[in-house]
């Protein structure tokens, strides 16, 4: 066990943990914002994905010490990011949820993506959401969304 | 899913033999103690409750798990109301006699009923609950129900008067519920019908939602499972002084599973009870186990296909397959594999154990089932259980086996823990090398081409594990006949097209291996081989395959009809324009009384299938929430690729699964999913029928009948080299 000193949604938190912890348990477990799903553990399904200093990242195998001084943002601040408002009002509108479980995930993926792309092509956005499983099948709604959203963003 | 209940057919036989008594009696014999049959009457007490807000709670009696029956039952509920949907709540519903399947008697989702057994249900439910508040609102004014008129959570006197819902429900919810009320006229209908958002959109966007293996209680442990790597294996000797010695570690001891031991992990966190599992030092008694092979059993397998089983179904002339010329006759054999289900979230249940009474949560598919397991475990009564259905992340069958073994697992180690609440997780890996898997079949057809280019003859051998045959009654009493499964034969013994001699049977060999039904069960290699074959006979015809599938159609498939009479509609635009090397595909299939017909554009990109778009036409009857419906269709279409994607296939050597997690086992991500899928619905009046697993069939045979087009082969062996 060691203490492990974060920067969470802007709030600087230090957890009691094993190094190797990775991120989303101790999101998970000590924090307990658990918007942040596992799924895998071996980064093959996104379920886990937050930003890192601002890159989408598989928070299943990031261990916690590694993280340093680089600011998280998880699904739980999306509501007051520009951009993830816009994505959070997409889904919604576009009713892309079913079971949801790995919805968490593919916002967090879709607005690290129009972030860097405002305007994505179908090509860009088969790219950057192509390591997000949705068992329940959502795509083609997925895919509707981030393109909606992508017109909010522009505006 | 399709459940291992009875089937709705099953249900119209045994009652229908035995004036329903016999059903009744099937359930007290339950060999899982399921309890008593559903209470005769619902009051609307139980599943609708006002507050003085005017906010309207509607209790859920079914698991959500994506398929939306957290929005689609209250809606009809509200809409016999005349409810303000603004107000509408959704709940799951705790376990209680009246949360059960109004025809099953047990509290379950499963086999795509919910909305087919519940519609009037519900609609009843609303009709009553406005009713009482009616009753209540005439009462006050000194006027009549009838003279009375509601809207919009309102009720209105004859004389000016109004009255909110939330004013009068708390004496209206004293007043006797009347036995008959009038339900409304469908050109009355606010809500049903009407494309409505999810209830439960924003908190699954925003990551407040709280699925099962979310839970947080004070106290709570994280257990996982050793399990051995060959399904009945025990443990013979463990040493877990390793795990032990992890700060967190409470417990490390033995514990019974249905199939062998294991050994349970306890520690106050996930990740601890992860790394002290993968410290812990087991010997297994493998003794005497099958050590299950895929190799050995495709040889096994297509052994059997060349030999007579038991028959599924006889009809006509048993040696015509004999008399026909080879020119005129084709033998297909198919092979498909164990598949895994990978719900996103991970198998979970949570108990506390108090010695005379225990607390559960579980996503669950089975409530009544999972409740009186963890009783039998525990050594109490179902109603000693406090159950919490918790949301689950996806199901498509896996979270309702026969056996309950996930809620026992949890049990047993919560037996040990007692007065601590303990989560008990399957990893991925769990999960993937799990077992319950759809089983392996293999098939060998052998058909005879009429001059007139329609199938003349079929014999149809259906090689594959059961989970039904040797269950006992109930489900086996239900389901198996003759020996024969039928939901290993489902989508060819009661297949909709016009065969005259038509010879199916089956064998269900024993296999070392786990297996449970996968969303849309026996359809899902049955309707392959079907939709396959008979589009080849269409091509060897030269007869366009929507028109030929028309013309084979018995003429009271009416389901079948709609959907492929749209699908025809709405494809000649579609066909035009299609791009070089692209070719599209077709097929169809009706399950639990809902016909859908798919159509799909498909190229060749390094060697692969690419699935550009998909038109699919569904007739479901009427449709409750028709952008519900449109989710499940795509989202199916989605499913059903799994039996296709390279990797999809879960194999065994040596008695182990070979695969370990998403890498090994892979679910279709977005690129192999088509980036459109239109879905239109047949325009209907009838009663609205399944939704989840209807649309699973079809994409497979579709996509491998594109690309015959484009290869001119002929793809029987899944999932795609």
């Amino acid at each position: 066990m060691a203490l492990q000193t974060i920067m969470v949604n802007g709030r600087e938190v230090s957890v009691d943990v094993d190094p190797g912890t990775p991120l989303l348990w101790v999101l998970r477990e000590e924090l307990r914002m658990t918007g942040t799903k596992y799924g895998c553990g071996i980064a093959a399904c996104g379920a886990c994905t937050v930003h890192v200093a601002g890159v989408a990242t598989r928070s299943c195998v990031l261990p916690v010490s590694l993280v340093g001084k680089r600011p998280i943002v998880t699904i739980e601040a999306m509501a007051s990011d520009p951009i993830g408002r816009v994505v959070q009002e997409a889904w919604v509108a576009t009713d892309v949820v079913q079971c949801g479980y790995c919805q968490s995930g593919q916002i967090m993926t879709a607005v690290a993506l129009l972030r860097n792309t405002p305007r994505p092509t179908d090509a860009q956005i088969e790219q950057s959401m192509g390591g997000n499983i949705c068992r329940c099948g959502t795509y083609v709604r997925i895919r509707q969304a981030i393109k909606q959203a992508a017109q909010q963003v522009r505006r | 899913m399709r459940t291992p209940m009875l089937t709705r057919r099953a249900f119209v036989r045994i009652s229908s033999a035995a004036a329903g008594g016999v059903l009744l009696s099937l359930y007290f014999d339950a060999p899982m103690g399921a309890q008593q049959p559903n209470a005769p009457t619902f009051p609307p007490q139980a599943f609708v409750h006002v507050r003085p807000d005017g906010t309207i709670v509607i209790q859920v009696n079914r698991l959500e798990f994506g398929q939306g029956v957290q929005t689609a039952l209250p809606m009809i509920l509200a809409d016999e109301m005349d409810a303000d949907w603004s107000k509408v709540v959704a709940e799951l519903a705790p376990t209680a006699d009246v949360y059960k399947d109004p025809l099953y008697g047990l509290q379950m989702t499963g086999g795509s009923i919910s909305i087919p057994h519940s519609f009037q249900q519900y609609r009843e439910l609303g009709a009553k609950a406005r009713a009482i508040l009616v009753a209540e609102a005439a009462a006050r004014w000194r006027t009549t129900p009838d003279r009375c008129r509601t809207a919009n959570s309102v009720v209105y006197g004859p004389g000016g008067e109004s009255a909110q819902y939330g004013q009068l429900a708390d004496d209206a919810a004293r007043r006797p519920v009347p036995d008959g009320v009038r339900l409304k006229d469908a050109t009355e209908f606010q809500l049903i019908g009407k494309r409505v958002r999810r209830l439960d959109s924003r908190p699954k966007c925003d990551g407040s939602q709280r699925f099962g293996l979310d839970l947080d209680l004070p106290g709570m442990q994280i257990a996982l499972l050793a399990r051995p790597a060959v399904f009945g294996g025990r443990v013979k000797t463990f040493d877990d002084r390793d795990a032990r010695a992890l700060q967190g570690v409470r417990d490390v001891f033995e514990i019974p599973l249905v199939h062998g031991t294991a050994v349970a992990v306890v520690a106050d966190r996930f990740w601890t009870a992860k790394r002290a599992r993968d410290r812990v030092k087991i010997e297994w008694d493998l003794t005497g186990l099958e050590r299950p092979d895929s190799s050995q059993l495709w040889i096994q397998y297509g052994r059997l296909t060349r030999t007579p089983g038991s028959v599924a179904v006889s009809r006509g002339d048993n040696a015509a397959i004999e008399r026909a010329l080879p020119a005129n006759r084709i033998v297909a054999e198919y092979e498909f594999p164990y598949l895994a289900h990978m719900a996103m979230e991970p198998l979970n249940t949570t108990v506390r154990f108090d010695g005379d009474r225990a607390e559960a949560w579980i996503p669950s598919q089975a409530q009544t089932m999972d409740q009186a397991a963890i009783a039998e475990v525990l050594g109490l009564k179902s109603d000693e259980v406090a159950f919490h259905t918790e949301y689950a992340g996806g199901g498509f069958g896996r979270r309702t086996p026969l056996d309950s073994h996930v809620p026992r697992e949890a049990a047993a180690i919560a037996k040990r823990l007692r007065g601590i609440p303990v989560k008990l997780v399957w990893t991925r890996e769990d999960d993937v090398r799990g077992g319950y898997y759809r089983p392996m079949f293999a098939h060998r057809v052998e058909m005879v081409i009429g001059a007139d280019g329609m199938p003349a003859a079929s014999r149809h051998v259906i090689v594959g594990q059961s989970w039904i045959v040797g269950s006992g009654p109930p489900w086996e009493a239900a389901l198996v006949k003759n020996g024969v499964d039928e939901l290993a034969t489902e989508g060819t013994a009661d297949t909709r097209y016009v065969i005259p001699d038509f010879h199916v049977s089956a064998h269900h060999p024993k296999v070392n291996v786990p297996v449970l039904q996968w969303r849309s069960v026996g359809y899902t290699h049955n309707a392959f081989v079907m939709e396959t074959l008979v589009d080849e006979l269409a091509t060897r015809a030269k007869m366009d395959p929507i028109t030929y599938r028309l013309t084979l159609l018995r003429t009271d498939a009416k389901k079948l009809r709609s959907a492929l009479t749209l699908l025809q509609d709405k494809i000649a635009a579609w066909r035009q324009n299609l791009p070089r090397n692209h070719a599209v595909g077709v097929a169809c299939s009706e399950y639990h009384d809902t016909g859908v017909a798919c159509a799909t554009e498909v190229s060749i990109e390094n060697g692969r299938p690419r699935i550009h778009r998909v038109l699919l036409t569904a007739d479901v009857g009427r449709a409750v929430n028709p952008l519900g419906v449109e989710s499940q269709m795509q989202g199916g279409v989605v499913f059903g690729l799994s039996q296709l994607v390279a990797k999809g296939a879960i194999t065994l050597k040596d008695g182990a699964v070979e695969q370990r997690n998403f890498d090994g086992c892979r679910p279709p991500y977005m690129h192999d999913a088509p980036a459109t899928i239109d879905v239109h619905l047949v325009p209907s009046t009838e009663a609205p029928t399944a939704c989840g697993e209807p649309p699973v069939p079809v994409i497979s045979p579709a996509v491998v009948n594109a690309l015959f087009r484009l290869t001119g082969k002929r793809y029987r062996t899944l999932p795609l080299a």
